[in-house]
C-alpha cells in the first residue's frame, strides 16, 4: 500500500543552505550498525531464509542451458516429472503467457526453444523439498542444435559497433579540441593498450526469491538492490499491474550491481507459485550465479597521453572496447572518467561494443571507472616515468577545478584531488619510493610503491520517505530503499535522529519494501545521497508539523533530547505526538545542478607491494586511500566502504578473472574456490582517510558518494607498485604470477 | 545430489565389508571433498560408509621411531602435533599451507590423500571428461588449463592431484596402511594413462587405516607452495624438500613436487644430482633442468615449467643457506 496522501518531493535545484544536519551531533559518528546485532545473531532473514507462515512453500531448482548459441532440439522431462516429490516441471513447452519482448525491465523465461547464452533457463523443477527438486533437475535431458558462438573480445574488435548512448549526459564518444594534432605535437607521448578481464561480483548471498500469491496479488521475497525496477520487471513480465506486485528485500548479502537486474529466480518462483497455488522458493547455486546473472565485461583500452616536458598534458585519448550480448545496450563506460579527471586542451574518448555470446554483461561496482582507471592511471604512471617526474606531481600538475571538456562554465561542485594526493603522499611515506624500479630488495622480495588518482561520478535520484513519531517518542522512518550491506539502515537512522534530536535507539528504520515510499535503491553510489535526502526532507516536514503543534516557529526551534525547544521553552516530542502520533512525508527531486556543476568524489591511492623475485608472486603489503567524499555520514561505515572498494582493487589488480570457455561460452572457473577474490591473507594494512569536505551542491546532506570510490584507481596503484618493485610492466590485468614471471630476470 | 543410504560402522572389518559388498559405496571422512562432488553430481555414491566412528584417530610413535598416523587424524591435529612439527616439519608446513583452518579441522588424513582433482571440467557435469565419464573426452585439453599438469600427463587426461599433504608425505617416504596391506605412498597415486578414471591403486572397498612415516630424517625440511593468492588457493606448483648437508656437501636430498602431475611427483635422479656436491646456483639449475625434462605445457599452464624450475632453485637455495 502506498501512503495515502501523495508525497510532494522537494526540488533540489540550488545549493543547500545551513540545516540541522550541520550540527553533526549524531551524523558522522562511527556508530555501530543498527542492524548488526540482528545479522550476527542470525535473526536478519535473507530472502531464502524467509519462512512462509503457511508452511506450504515448495522448492524450485533451475536447469540451465549448457551451450551458448543454438536451440533446444529435444527436451525430455518425463523422468523428472515422475520423480518423487515433483509437483511441476516448467519448460518452454508449457510456460504461461508472458510479457515481451525481452528488455532491461522485461525478463520472459523459456519463451521459446532458442538458446541465446550458456546459463539460460531451460527448465524449472518444483518439488516438495530442495533435495527432491535437485535430484529431479538432474534427470531433465536436453539435447541442443548448437551454433557457433562469439566468445573472444579481441577477435570481435574489427566488427565492433557504436552502442547507443547510455543517457543524454553520457555520450558514447567525445571530441574536444583536436586530439590528433595535440597528440602529434606533444613532446612526450604514451600510447599503450591495456586489457581487463571479465569479472564476477562474487557477492556472498546468491540470488534467491520466494513468491507468495494472495489472489492475484504477488508478494516476492527476494534479494534486489532496486525494488522499484524489480517490481516493474515482475509486472511487465508476468502481465500484472504494478499495484499487484509487492517486493520485499529487507536484508541483502551484497550485490555490487549484480542485484540491479531481475533474474529467473524471481520470475519463475512467481510463475510456478501462481500455477501451483503455493509459495515457491528458488535459489541459484553458486555455479548458476556465474551463468544466469551478470558479470563485468572484459575491456580492451587504448590510452594515449601527450605532454609537455614539464608534465602539462596537452592531449588525452581513451578508447574502450567491451562486450555484451547482441541487442544489449549496456557497455562498459571505461573512458567516461577520462573526460573529467585531468586538464588537457585536446581530447577524445570513444566506446565500442563487441558482440559476445556470453552471459549478460552489466554493472559491477563502479562500472566504467573501476576498469577505466586501471588503464588511465597506469598510463599516467608510464608517462611520469618517461617524463622523469614524480607520479604525484604529474597528477597535481594536471588537476583542474572545472570540467575539462566543458570549460570554466562548468566548475566542480567540490574537488580536493590535490589535497588527497598530498595528504596521502605524506601519510604513506611516498618520499621513500625510489623513482627507479627494482631498487629495494628484502630477502626474496622486491618491494615497491605505486599510486593512482581516484574519481567516481556523483549522482542523485528521486527518492521519498515517510516519518512518523508515536506517543512513546519513537520515530519510525520508512522508505523503499535497500541496504546491501553498506550501512544504509545506520546512516538513515543517524540522519533522522539528527533531524529530530533523537538518539539512534529511538529511531526505527524500515527499508526494503515496495509498500513504503519509492526510493532510489542502491547503486551507482547514489543510494545514501538520494535516500538520505528523502529522509532529511521527510524529517524536515515532521519538524514543521511538530513545531506548529507546539505553537512554535519552525524556523527558530531546536530539536534536542527528544524535545522541541524555543526561547527556553521545551516540549517533549512524545507528548506532542500523542496517542494518534504525527506523520510527515518528503522526498527529493533532483534539479539541474548536475548539469551546471561537474560532480564527483575524488581520492588518491597508495600501495606498497612485494614481488617474489623467484616466483613472481605479488603480495600487497600496505595500502592507503585518501578521499574527499563530501560529508562523512558515518565514519565507520564510510571507512568500510572505502577499504572494501580498495580490496576490490587488490582483486582486480592481482587475481579476479572469470575465464570464458571459447567452445562453450560459459565461465570455466565458476565457483569461489577457483574465481579468486582477495582473502584475509591478501589484505594487510589497508587504511582509508577522509579529507574535510562538505558539498552543499551535491544534496542537502552535503555528502557525495563513497560506495564505489574505493575501487576506482586502487588496482592501478597496485599495478604501478608492481612495476616500481620489479621493473615488470604488465598491461594485461590481472597481474598473476605467470605474467610477472615472464618479465623477471634469471635467478642469480 | 542423489539419494543415498548411509551407515556408520564402528569396526574396520565391518566398514570394509560394507564398502566391498555394497555396489557404488563410498567411504566418507570429513566429507569436505566428497560432499562437494556429490552436490555437483560428479560423485553419485548409492551408499555412504562413514568412517568417523572407526578407531583410527590416533597418532602413535612406534618403537622403531616411525610414526603411525590414524586415517581419521584431522589435518589441523596432524599439523600441530609436536613430534611432527619437530621431526617431520615438511609435513606440518604442507598441511598448514592447504585449504583453510575450517577445512583442516574437518579434513582427515585418508580423505586428504584421496581427494580428487580440481580440474574445472571434471567438476562440471555438462563437460566431457574422461575421468568422470571414461571415453567421453578431455575438455581441459584445448580448453582453459591453468591448473593442469606439465609432467606425466596423457592424451586422455592432464589433471593434477591437488593435495599438499601428500607431496610432503611422498618426500618423507610414507607408507599407506590399509585394511589389507601396506602401500608405499609412491605407489598409491597413479598416472592417468588411458584410464584416468582410476586415481589410485586401492582395490574396491579397500580402507585406509593409517599412514606410517619412517623414522625421522634429520634435515632441513621445507615446503614451498606457490599460489595465486596468499591463502585458500591450491598450489600452482609446490616443492617439498629434505636436505641434509655436512661439511659443505649435500649428503641427502629428497624432493617432491605438487601441482604438476596426476600424482605427487618425485624425481630420484634429480635428487642424486645433488648428493655429494657442494651447493651452488649452477648445481641447482642442473637439478631443476633435470626435473623439468620432458615437461610439457598445454597452453594456459605453460608458465608452470619455468615456475617449477625457479621455485626448486629458490627452495634449494633456502635449504642450503647458512
Ligand atoms: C575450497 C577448498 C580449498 C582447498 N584447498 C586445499 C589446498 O590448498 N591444499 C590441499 O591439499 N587441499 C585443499 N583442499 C582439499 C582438502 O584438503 C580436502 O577436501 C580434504 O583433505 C579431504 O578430506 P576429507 O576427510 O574431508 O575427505 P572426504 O571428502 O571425506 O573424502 C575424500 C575421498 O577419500 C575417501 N576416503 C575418506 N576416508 C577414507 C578412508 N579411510 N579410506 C579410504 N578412502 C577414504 C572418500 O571416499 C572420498 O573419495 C581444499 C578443499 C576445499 C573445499
Ligand atoms: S584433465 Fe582429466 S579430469 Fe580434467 S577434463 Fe581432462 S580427463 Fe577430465
Amino acid at each position: 500500500m502506498q501512503s495515502q496522501t501523495p508525497i510532494r518531493p522537494s526540488l533540489f535545484d540550488s545549493p543547500a543552505g545551513p540545516n540541522p544536519l550541520d550540527q553533526e551531533h549524531l551524523l558522522g559518528r562511527g556508530i555501530a550498525r543498527v542492524d548488526g546485532p540482528l545479522k550476527v545473531s542470525g535473526r536478519a532473514p535473507y530472502a531464502y531464509e524467509v519462512h512462509d507462515p503457511s508452511n506450504t512453500a515448495l522448492v524450485g531448482v533451475l536447469v540451465l542451458s549448457t551451450v551458448a548459441q543454438g536451440s533446444i532440439r529435444t527436451l525430455d522431462a518425463v523422468a523428472a516429472e515422475h520423480a518423487p516429490g515433483v509437483r511441476l516441471v516448467l519448460t518452454h513447452r508449457n510456460m504461461q503467457r508472458q510479457g515481451g519482448p525481452a528488455s532491461e525491465h522485461c525478463k520472459p523465461q523459456m519463451a521459446d526453444a532458442t538458446v541465446r547464452q550458456n546459463g539460460q533457463v531451460v527448465a524449472l523443477v518444483v518439488a516438495d523439498s530442495f533435495e527432491q527438486a535437485n535430484a529431479a533437475a538432474a534427470m531433465v535431458a536436453v539435447a541442443y542444435d548448437v551454433k557457433p558462438a562469439l566468445t573472444d573480445l579481441a577477435a570481435g574488435v574489427p566488427q565492433a559497433t557504436v552502442p547507443p548512448p547510455r543517457s543524454p549526459s553520457q555520450p558514447v564518444d567525445t571530441n574536444v579540441g583536436d586530439f590528433a594534432q595535440g597528440f602529434a605535437a606533444a613532446a612526450v607521448k604514451i600510447d599503450a593498450t591495456y586489457t581487463t578481464p571479465h569479472q564476477a561480483h562474487a557477492m556472498m548471498e546468491p540470488h534467491a526469491s520466494m513468491a507468495v500469491w494472495d489472489g492475484d496479488h504477488l508478494t516476492l521475497h527476494t534479494s534486489h538492490q532496486m525494488l522499484s525496477t524489480c517490481a516493474q520487471t515482475l509486472a511487465s513480465t508476468l502481465l500484472l499491474r504494478p499495484d499487484q506486485v509487492r517486493v520485499l528485500s529487507p536484508y541483502i548479502g551484497g550485490g555490487f550491481g549484480s542485484k540491479l537486474v531481475t533474474y529467473a529466480d524471481a520470475i519463475l518462483s512467481a510463475t510456478a507459485a501462481r500455477q501451483l497455488g503455493r509459495p515457491v522458493k528458488i535459489a541459484l547455486t553458486r555455479p548458476q550465479v556465474f551463468g544466469q546473472t551478470t558479470h563485468r565485461t572484459a575491456t580492451i583500452q587504448r590510452v594515449r597521453l601527450g605532454a609537455d616536458a614539464d608534465g602539462t598534458l596537452r592531449a588525452i585519448g581513451h578508447e574502450s572496447w567491451s562486450g555484451n550480448q547482441q541487442g544489449q545496450t549496456f557497455y562498459e563506460t571505461a573512458a567516461n572518467q577520462t573526460r573529467l579527471l585531468y586538464a588537457a586542451h585536446d581530447r577524445m574518448t570513444a566506446h565500442r561494443q563487441v558482440r559476445l555470446d556470453l552471459p549478460l554483461a552489466s554493472s559491477m561496482r563502479a562500472p566504467g571507472e573501476a576498469v577505466g582507471l586501471l588503464a588511465l592511471e597506469c598510463a599516467m604512471d608510464e608517462l611520469a616515468e618517461r617524463l622523469r617526474m614524480d607520479p604525484v606531481a604529474l597528477r597535481v600538475r594536471n588537476d583542474t577545478q572545472y570540467d575539462p571538456e566543458k570549460g570554466p562554465s562548468r566548475p566542480f561542485s567540490s574537488r580536493r584531488l590535490t589535497e588527497c594526493l598530498h595528504e596521502g603522499a605524506a601519510r604513506f611515506g611516498w618520499e621513500k619510493r625510489s623513482p627507479v624500479p627494482g631498487q629495494r630488495r628484502e630477502g626474496q622480495w622486491l618491494v615497491g610503491m605505486g599510486m593512482a588518482s581516484a574519481i567516481r561520478n556523483v549522482a542523485l535520484k528521486p527518492s521519498n520517505a515517510e516519518a512518523t513519531l508515536d506517543g512513546r517518542g519513537i520515530l519510525t522512518v520508512g522508505t523503499a530503499m535497500t541496504d546491501i550491506g553498506t550501512g544504509t539502515y545506520t546512516i538513515l537512522t543517524q540522519i533522522a535522529g539528527e533531524m529530530l534530536g533523537l538518539p539512534p535507539e529511538r529511531v526505527v528504520m524500515q527499508l526494503g519494501d515496495t509498500d513504503l515510499p519509492e526510493a532510489s535503491g542502491s547503486g551507482g553510489s547514489f543510494g545514501a545521497a538520494s535516500s538520505g535526502s528523502a529522509v532529511y526532507y521527510a524529517c524536515a516536514q515532521l519538524r514543521i508539523a511538530l513545531a506548529r503543534r507546539a505553537g512554535f516557529d519552525p524556523a527558530r526551534s531546536r530539536f534536542e533530547n527528544g524535545q522541541i525547544i524555543q526561547d527556553g521553552r521545551a516540549v517533549s516530542l512524545a507528548s506532542l505526538a500523542g496517542a494518534q502520533g504525527i506523520a510527515a512525508t518528503g522526498g527529493i527531486k533532483p534539479g539541474d545542478l548536475l548539469k551546471k556543476y561537474a560532480q564527483a568524489s575524488f581520492g588518491a591511492h597508495f600501495a606498497e607491494v612485494g614481488v617474489d623475485a623467484d616466483t613472481g608472486e605479488v603480495r600487497v603489503r600496505r595500502m592507503l586511500g585518501v578521499f574527499g567524499i563530501g560529508r562523512v555520514l558515518n565514519a565507520s561505515t564510510a571507512r568500510s566502504q572505502a577499504i572494501g572498494g580498495m580490496i576490490f582493487g587488490i582483486g582486480a589488480a592481482l587475481m579476479e578473472d572469470v575465464v570464458p570457455d571459447r567452445r562453450h561460452g560459459d565461465f570455466v572457473n565458476h565457483d569461489l574456490a577457483e574465481y579468486h577474490v582477495p582473502v584475509h591473507a591478501d589484505v594487510p594494512a589497508v587504511e582509508a582517510y577522509f579529507v574535510e569536505e562538505v558539498d552543499p551542491i551535491a544534496n542537502p546532506l552535503k555528502a557525495k558518494g563513497v560506495g564505489e570510490l574505493g575501487i576506482c584507481g586502487a588496482g592501478a596503484a597496485v599495478a604501478n607498485a608492481i612495476y616500481n618493485a620489479s621493473g615488470v610492466r604488465i598491461r594485461d590485468y590481472p597481474m598473476t604470477l605467470d605474467k610477472v614471471l615472464a618479465g623477471l630476470p634469471d635467478q642469480a | 545430489m542423489r539419494a543415498f543410504s548411509y551407515e556408520r560402522p564402528t569396526q574396520v572389518a565391518q566398514a570394509a565389508h560394507a564398502a566391498t559388498t555394497h555396489p557404488d559405496a563410498s567411504y566418507i571422512g570429513g566429507g569436505t571433498n566428497l560432499l562437494d562432488l556429490m552436490k555437483l553430481d560428479v560423485a553419485q555414491p548409492a551408499h555412504l560408509v562413514d568412517v568417523n566412528r572407526l578407531p583410527m584417530e590416533r597418532i602413535e610413535l612406534l618403537n622403531d621411531g616411525s610414526l603411525r598416523i590414524g586415517a581419521l587424524v584431522r589435518n589441523s591435529t596432524l599439523a600441530a602435533d609436536p613430534h611432527v612439527r619437530r621431526h617431520h616439519a615438511v609435513l606440518s608446513r604442507a598441511l598448514l599451507s592447504g585449504a583453510t583452518a575450517q577445512l583442516r579441522n574437518k579434513a582427515t588424513t585418508a580423505g586428504n590423500l584421496l581427494q580428487r582433482t580440481r580440474c574445472y571440467y571434471f567438476t562440471d557435469v555438462s563437460k566431457a571428461c574422461n575421468k568422470r565419464v571414461p571415453g567421453s573426452g578431455c575438455e581441459a585439453i584445448g580448453g582453459y588449463n591453468r591448473i593442469h599438469a606439465i609432467l606425466g600427463a596423457s592424451a586422455s587426461c592432464i589433471a593434477t592431484h591437488p593435495s599438499d599433504m601428500a607431496v610432503a608425505m611422498l618426500a618423507l617416504d610414507a607408507v599407506v596402511e590399509t585394511d589389507r596391506r601396506h602401500i608405499p605412498i609412491a605407489e598409491l597415486h597413479r598416472l592417468p594413462g588411458d584410464t584416468p578414471q582410476i586415481d589410485n591403486t586401492l582395490q574396491p572397498g579397500e580402507l585406509i587405516v593409517a599412514v606410517r612415516l619412517p623414522p625421522p630424517v634429520p634435515s632441513v625440511q621445507l615446503y614451498r607452495k606457490v599460489r595465486d593468492r596468499a591463502s585458500y588457493a591450491f598450489a600452482a606448483v609446490s616443492v617439498a624438500a629434505l636436505i641434509q648437508a655436512r661439511h659443505g656437501r649435500i649428503e641427502l636430498a629428497r624432493l617432491a613436487f605438487g601441482g604438476v602431475a596426476h600424482r605427487p611427483w618425485r624425481n630420484h635422479a634429480a635428487e642424486q644430482l645433488l648428493v655429494g656436491h657442494a651447493p651452488s646456483h649452477a648445481l641447482f639449475e642442473r637439478v631443476a633442468d633435470s626435473v623439468v625434462t620432458g615437461a610439457a605445457g598445454q597452453g594456459s599452464n605453460d608458465y608452470k615449467i619455468p615456475l617449477l624450475r625457479r621455485t626448486l632453485v629458490a627452495t634449494l637455495r633456502q635449504a642450503t643457506e647458512g
